[in-house]
Formats: C-alpha cells, sequence, structure tokens
C-alpha cells in the first residue's frame, strides 16, 4: 500500500539549506523579540489578580436568563472599589454564550476588608440584578500577589539557568548559550503572544510558559544530540553543512512530534472551556515557537560560535553511545 | 539487543498489574470504595479545588498586633505591681520588647526590680525565661520579653492558631478539612465541596479572646472621659447595648485562658445563657475581684473588644463557675460556646487569598477536561496509526493506554492533587511521550536507509534513540521540579502530573515498543521494516556529500 503509513509519504530524505535563512529569520527573530519585550510594558500584560491582587467573582443565572452587565457594573461602581470590571463569559455547563454568566474583577481598597467587601458586593450585586448564584470567588491580597508574582518570574529564571547548566555539562559550553538563546527566544516570543492576545497572566500562565521551556529544550536537545553525532561522523565537513544535515535527519521527529502536541493542544483549546483556553493558546504557540527556534535560533548560534572539533572527538571516546559501532 | 529479555517482560506485567490495581478504584462508587477489603487500594483520584469545589484561605498570623498587645498587657502588669507596692512613678515608657519604668524615688530602683523580677517569674516549660527585669541607671527599671521570647513569639503563635483552628472547624462537624502551616507566618485552610465558606470564615476571623475587667465607677473620671480625657490604664468601649460608652479597666482580671469549660445553659428567663467555670487561678482571681468590696460595682466580660454584658457585683463568687448572659440564640450561643472552649487565637488571623469554587463549577471543569483528554488521546491514536501504520503505530498506542492507566495509578496511589492544568498536563505529557516513540521508530528508519538489516537497525534504533530520550525527559523534569518548588496550587498539581507522565512515559513507551516489537520480529521474521522507505526511491538520492 502506497501513501500508508504516512511516514512514507515524508521526503526521505530532505536537503534543505536551513541555515542559508538562518540570518533572515534572525533578524526578524531579534525583531519579534524586542517587540515583545517592548509589548510587555506598553501596552503591559493583561495580569490577573493572581498577581495583581484583588478579586474576581463568576456569577451566573440560570441558562436562557440574561445578566444586565451595564446594571450590575453600576451597581458595584458604587462601592467606591476604583475600577471594577465585568465582562460576560460562556457558561461553564454547556460553553454557550448566552449572557447568563459573567465575571466580576475588582481591587479591594488598603485598609478595607476582604470578607466585608466581597459581601458588599454580593449584595449590590443581588440588588441590581436580582437573584444569582456566585460559583467562582477568588481574592488575593496584595501581599500575597506581590510575592506570587516574584516567585513566578524567579521560577521562569531558574528554569533557564538549570537548563543552561544542565546543556553545560551535557555538551559543550556553545551549545549551552545556542540552546539557551534559542530558550530566552522562545520565552520572550509566548510573553509577546501574551500581550497580542490580551491573555490574562496568571499563575496558570507560568505552568505554560514553564512547559514551553521545558519542550523547547527537549527539541534543542533532539537536533544537538544529532549534531554532535555528525560532527563526529563527518569529521571533515563544514560546520554549516553539518548543522544543515543534522537538521534535516531530525526533520520528520521534529514535525511529527510537534504536529501531534499541538493538535492536542487545540482540542483542549476548544473543548477545555474558559479556564483552560488562555493556558493552551500560550501552550500552542510556545510549541510552535520552540520547534522553529531549534531549527533557526540553537543551530545557526552555534555558526556563529563555532565548535572546537576536536575537543568533542576526544571527550566522545568513554561515551557508549558514540561511534564505536559503525565500521 | 532486541531481544525478549524475561526481565522485560516482567517489568511490563508487573507495571500492567499495578496499574490496574491502583487505578480502579476510580471506577467505583465511593460507598464500594469504602467497603473493600482492607488490603485492596481505596483511594481514588484526590481532585483539586477547581475540579471538586471547595474553599481555600490563605490565613496570615497577625504577629505585630499581637506582640503589641502582649507588650500593653505588660504595662498594665508593671502599672499594677508598682502600685501595689506603693512605688511611685514618673512616668512608663513603651519600648519594642517591654516598658522602661522611671522611679520618682530612686531609693526604690532596688524594691522595684525585686517586686517585677517575682512578676517575670521563672522560665516556662520550654527553659525559656520569657520575661526579664533589669535595672537602667540609678532611678530606672526595665520589664520586658527576652529576645528569645520575641522570636519564638510568631512560630509559637502560628503553631498555636493552627491547633486553635483545627480544634474549632472540629467541633463544628466540617469533614476532611486540611490545616497547613505555610512558609513563617502563615496558614492554608482547605475544605472541600459541599462546605460553606462564610461559616468557615466566621470560624476562623474570630480571635475569640474572652477577658474580664472591672469597670470603672469614679462618676468624675467618667466624666473626664466622656468629654476626651481617657486616664491611662482605662479604654472606653461601647456597652453591651451598643449605645452607652463604659469606662472599663485595661486590666485584666480573669481572661479566657482560665476557661476550663463552657456549655450553653439558660437564664432564670429561660434565654440561651453560657455558664462557665474557670480553673483554680482563675477561680482565686474571680474570687478576689468579687471579694465583699467591690460589691455594687460593675465588671465586664468582653470578647474580642466587645463589651457582651456587664453585670454587677452583688456577692463575693469563689467557686469559680459563672453565668454569661446578653440576648444570644440558641445557635449564636453554641458557636460561641465552641469558640471558647476551641481557646482565643493567639493573634488575629487575617484573609490574604481567598478561593471558593462551587461543587457543579468543579463538576463542569472535570467534564470539559475528560472530553478533551479524550479528544486529545483520540487525536493522537488517530495520527500514529496513520503515520507509522497499524503495527508500529499500534504498539505506540499501546504504550500509550499503558502509560495513561500508570499515571492514573500514581496520582491514585500518590494522592497527589489532580487539578484543571493537570489534566491539561496530562494530556500533553500523552503527546510527549509519543515522542520518544517517535525518535526510536525514526532512528530505525535512518538505520535502515544506511542498508542495515531489519534486526540491526531495529536493534540500534532502540539503543542510540535511548540518550536522546533520557536527555529529552530530564529537561521535562527539571521544568516540573522548578514549578513544584516556586508554584502554588494549581500549578504544583500540574507539575506533579507532568513529572510523574515523564517516569511511566519512559516506562511504557520504550518497554511496550522494545517486547511487542522483539515479539513480533521472533514470530513474524519480516525481511523488511514496515515503517522503512520504499527501496525504489532510496536508490535515486544520494547520501548528502558526505564523509570520510
Amino acid at each position: 500500500m502506497r501513501g500508508w503509513p504516512l511516514i512514507k509519504v515524508l521526503p526521505q530524505k530532505t536537503n534543505l539549506h536551513f541555515v542559508k535563512y538562518a540570518r533572515a529569520f534572525g533578524v526578524l527573530s531579534a525583531v519579534l523579540c524586542i517587540a515583545s519585550i517592548v509589548g510587555c510594558f506598553w501596552p503591559g500584560l493583561n495580569m490577573g489578580i493572581d498577581f495583581r491582587g484583588g478579586a474576581s467573582m463568576e456569577v451566573s443565572k440560570p441558562a436562557g436568563q440574561v445578566i444586565q452587565l451595564d446594571e450590575v457594573r453600576g451597581a458595584v461602581s458604587e462601592l467606591g472599589l476604583g475600577d471594577v470590571q465585568v465582562q460576560g463569559i460562556a457558561r461553564r455547563d454547556n460553553n454557550a454564550n448566552d449572557g447568563s454568566s459573567a465575571i466580576l474583577r475588582f481591587q479591594v481598597p488598603e485598609g478595607r476588608d476582604q470578607t466585608q467587601v466581597v459581601q458588599q458586593v454580593e449584595t449590590a450585586v443581588s440588588q441590581a440584578v436580582g437573584q444569582v448564584t456566585y460559583s467562582g470567588v477568588s481574592v488575593v491580597g496584595s501581599k500575597v500577589s506581590g510575592e506570587l508574582f516574584t516567585s513566578g518570574l524567579l521560577a521562569l529564571g531558574v528554569a533557564v539557568v538549570l537548563m543552561f547548566v544542565y546543556i553545560w555539562f551535557r555538551f559543550e559550553p556553545q551549545f549551552g548559550f545556542g540552546a539557551v538563546i534559542g530558550l530566552l527566544h522562545d520565552v520572550i516570543l509566548t510573553f509577546g503572544l501574551i500581550v497580542l492576545f490580551k491573555l490574562e497572566f496568571s499563575l496558570n500562565m507560568v505552568a505554560a510558559i514553564l512547559t514551553v521551556i521545558g519542550y523547547s529544550m527537549n527539541d534543542t536537545v533532539v537536533v544537538f544530540d544529532r549534531l554532535r553525532e555528525n560532527l563526529r561522523k563527518y569529521k571533515t565537513m563544514p560546520l554549516r553543512e553539518v548543522i544543515d544535515l543534522s537538521l534535516n535527519e531530525t526533520l520528520s521527529r521534529t514535525i511529527i512530534t510537534g504536529v501531534t502536541a499541538v493538535m492536542v493542544l487545540a482540542a483542549l483549546a476548544v473543548f477545555g472551556g474558559e479556564a483552560l483556553f488562555g493556558f493552551s493558546i500560550a501552550l500552542m504557540f510556545g510549541i510552535i515557537i520552540g520547534t522553529y527556534s531549534s531549527i533557526y535560533v540553537g543551530a545557526p548560534i552555534i555558526l556563529l560560535w563555532g565548535v572546537k572539533r576536536g575537543q568533542i572527538e576526544e571527550e566522545a571516546k568513554p561515551v557508549k553511545l558514540g561511534m564505536a559501532s559503525r565500521p | 539487543m532486541i531481544q525478549l529479555s524475561r526481565w522485560k517482560i516482567v517489568v511490563l506485567a508487573l507495571s500492567l498489574v499495578l496499574g490496574l490495581l491502583f487505578s480502579y478504584p476510580n471506577l467505583l462508587p465511593a460507598e464500594t470504595r469504602a467497603n473493600l477489603p482492607g488490603w485492596l487500594p481505596k483511594n481514588g483520584l484526590n481532585l483539586g479545588l477547581d475540579l471538586q469545589g471547595g474553599s481555600y484561605l490563605l490565613l496570615e498570623v497577625d504577629v505585630p498586633a499581637m506582640r503589641a498587645k502582649r507588650i500593653d498587657n505588660i504595662v498594665e502588669d508593671v502599672r499594677t505591681t508598682m502600685r501595689e507596692d506603693s512605688i511611685n512613678l514618673n512616668g512608663l515608657q513603651r519600648e519594642p520588647n517591654g516598658v522602661l519604668a522611671t522611679l520618682a524615688n530612686p531609693a526604690q530602683q532596688d524594691a522595684a526590680f525585686e517586686a517585677l523580677r517575682l512578676l517575670a517569674g521563672g522560665p516556662n516549660q520550654q527553659g525559656v525565661q520569657e520575661r526579664v527585669a533589669s535595672r537602667v541607671g540609678q532611678n530606672q527599671v526595665r520589664f520586658g520579653f527576652s529576645q528569645q521570647a520575641i522570636d519564638g513569639m510568631a512560630s509559637t503563635a502560628v503553631d498555636q492558631s493552627i491547633e486553635v483552628v483545627r480544634r474549632r472547624l472540629d467541633s463544628s462537624g466540617t469533614k476532611e478539612i486540611s490545616i497547613t502551616r505555610q512558609g513563617a507566618d502563615r496558614i492554608v485552610v482547605q475544605a472541600p465541596g459541599q462546605s460553606d465558606p462564610a461559616e468557615l470564615e466566621r470560624l476562623i476571623g474570630q480571635t475569640a479572646q474572652l477577658t474580664f475587667q472591672m469597670v470603672e465607677s469614679d462618676q468624675q473620671l467618667i466624666q473626664l472621659a466622656m468629654q476626651g480625657s481617657v486616664p491611662p490604664d482605662s479604654v472606653l468601649l461601647a456597652d453591651a447595648d451598643g449605645v452607652s460608652p463604659l469606662l472599663v479597666k485595661k486590666r485584666i482580671l480573669v481572661s479566657g485562658e482560665q476557661l476550663t469549660r463552657a456549655i450553653v445553659g439558660s437564664d432564670q428567663s429561660g434565654r440561651p445563657a453560657i455558664d462557665f467555670r474557670f480553673d483554680g487561678v482563675g477561680a482565686r482571681r474571680f474570687a478576689e475581684a468579687t471579694a465583699p468590696q467591690n460589691k455594687g460595682k460593675r465588671f465586664a466580660i468582653i470578647l474580642d473588644g466587645r463589651v457582651i454584658s456587664a453585670p454587677q457585683i452583688n456577692e463575693p463568687i469563689p467557686s469559680g463557675s459563672g453565668q454569661i448572659t446578653g440576648g444570644f440564640t440558641l445557635q449564636s450561643a453554641s458557636e460561641m460556646v465552641n469558640l471558647l472552649n476551641g481557646g482565643a487565637l493567639p493573634a488575629p488571623l487575617k484573609v490574604e487569598e481567598r478561593r471558593v469554587v462551587t461543587a457543579e463549577l468543579g463538576a463542569d471543569a472535570v467534564k470539559a477536561g475528560a472530553v478533551s483528554t479524550a479528544i486529545g488521546f483520540a487525536i493522537i491514536v488517530i495520527f500514529m496509526i496513520l503515520s507509522y501504520g497499524l503495527l508500529f503505530g499500534g504498539v505506540s498506542v499501546i504504550g500509550l493506554i499503558l502509560n495513561g492507566l500508570l499515571i492514573i495509578a500514581a496520582m491514585s496511589l500518590t494522592q497527589a492533587t489532580l487539578t484543571l492544568p493537570g489534566i491539561a498536563g496530562l494530556v500533553l505529557t500523552f503527546a510527549v511521550a509519543v515522542d520518544a516513540n517517535v525518535l526510536i521508530y525514526e532512528r530505525m528508519r535512518d538505520e535502515a536507509r544506511a542498508g542495515r538489516s531489519v534486526i540491526a537497525s531495529m536493534d540500534a534504533g532502540f539503543n542510540k534513540a535511548m540518550g536522546t530520550i533520557v536527555d529529552a525527559n530530564l529537561t521535562t523534569l527539571v521544568a516540573a521540579a522548578i514549578m513544584f518548588m516556586f508554584g502554588a496550587g494549581p500549578v504544583r498539581g500540574f507539575a506533579w502530573t507532568l513529572s510523574i507522565g515523564v517516569f511511566t512515559s519512559m516506562l511504557s513507551a520504550v518497554l511496550t515498543a522494545q517486547v511487542l516489537l522483539g515479539w513480533w520480529l521472533k514470530v513474524a521474521k519480516p525481511k523488511t521494516l514496515p515503517i522503512a522507505d520504499d527501496v525504489a526511491k532510496t536508490s535515486s538520492k544520494t547520501a548528502p556529500a558526505a564523509a570520510e
């Protein structure tokens, strides 16, 4: 049977000249990274209450009944809580956007009791639009939110450093630099996407970015493993060609794994409901970026730095997975 | 070597059996689960707050407030002691750890120091001298907490608070509430499902500091206090009726700590009241306070700074038992009894973070998670079989199913919390687990392309891909470890799911493929690798401008 398994349809030996376009893509990546960094400050991240502090409450009426958002807004803004956001959301039970569910976000002013403020808001909402149920209420104090934000950023920083250390030990320093620059690239661009799509930056989002870091490294390691192996195999081949060869050889795996992950995450984004949407979207784009970066950021960086090839050969001897089995 | 080594089959069979054993309680309803024989695992998945519904409260013990209050007490103690010993003071100066008293007559310094040394008492049960007295210069004495006591105060306060909160929640009858310490001065209270978050906060939010203090009877002083000059040893509080103010002495006669027992009783007219009994020390002090010379005066019963009632002293009460009346309902009386018996919190608890999810919302999240997991799983199965055919694709699907089984078993066994992001982690784990198969298969294809036999290329595929697989999985594990260290709540659940997934996928994806494909090799004795490129194409392109 031709065409199935599909793997036979993929060109069995691609010979794409990735490195040739590395310069152009490098410029593109740099521009996008700068745009993303700028975007994180202006217009800035859409901080969730995890990191900004304040309260969020989900209110809903039975399906079919509509909550008048303006009335809710009016009633709550009379309580003097500053900026109150009221936004319609899809129903949690059937994902229908029929106006019967909404989410309220507000700040608890300094010096006022959280519990009391939440009760006041509940009373005000009930008076304005009648009986509603409160399905989810979160209140985060300013002290805790500050700590969560710091520890979230710290986690991202530590992750990048540890990955660098890991690659440094496992490969050569040049590989480490390539991997870390690829990693930073992925993290920065994922932040850019979060800003672009106005996704809520919350604790879950930090988990998403950490996973992107894990995946991006995973992808990079696969490419680097092959690159190192080929550097030993083809001692005289110019570095640029070895990189191209390694990228081509791992291409089918890169595509299959990447496509699988992206399809699965797309299913999560579509069927996972409001709570998983932002999370899955960020993961999905992060993985696409991670795949791109291991081809166009990680490997070409090594070309910039260059590799001492004799050194690799020496270190390679005791490694079990080396070339000993080759005739 | 790709051969059917016995230990691999044993490990695989064992993990299948254990996987089934530990994951199947999830299929049983709760009652059946509870009635299983003792040796069978009973735990199902431990659903997080966002899937199960419930309340999460992060409380901070207000240590500065507690310290300030304790120093208030010290100031009053010193003032009283000095008065009782007829030592005249020129001033009392509050300090960070205590109080500095300036004596009117330097000759009394020794007497003052002796009196305070007696007040300080000996070391406590842990051998810590909590309060210390010292002479300062010619005419001052200092009295206050030792540095050791101040340092230990926060930690002790948190421990005591946890104890008190636990007693209160236990006696309220709410089930399965977890109370844990977090960091230096925080407490996390998690209550599942049905419990009423408002009741939870009412139970925790009250300090329940009960004190008995004398009410000032000197009309002149009361007049002055009303005009704004409150004497330093007194405080103006609203009376139980909430209207007329009451001038109350700061000195605490007896406090809730001396209570041995409180129960709901009823007053003469049959309304709910609270009967209480003091311990020996409390009874003696209470008897002194109600002694004949105080007849006709009033004392105030104060709970958390609020006067509950201020009865008149008619006769001495030597027995140490009494009754608090003051417009209780049966419910408020029993709640108060619960609070009093549970003991007072050493310091107020501030709610710093509060998350409430209703059970319905949790059920909806479970549904969404289950649906998207099933769809994600189906996508992987279809894609793998389409890509690698029934045999090789099928083998990876079997590995995937085993993987799912093992993850559920491991999470049920360790009772790790499964959260909504955790479900996403699970789905992603499936995608990454398949990556191990993809790496192995692609390696086999490479080797076949290089002209090796079926057995040799499959063997090399497993061997060479292994290093890459381990490397790749380790990076995910590092990321998960960091999430676990720095993350809170749902993020930790995600990290845990991810890590368990890494281990189980190594086991299931690699081992299943080795055993099943090894078996296939033995039985079918294939001439070509089903996933290799078609031979006709192979010769048309040459290997890259290669080597040596």
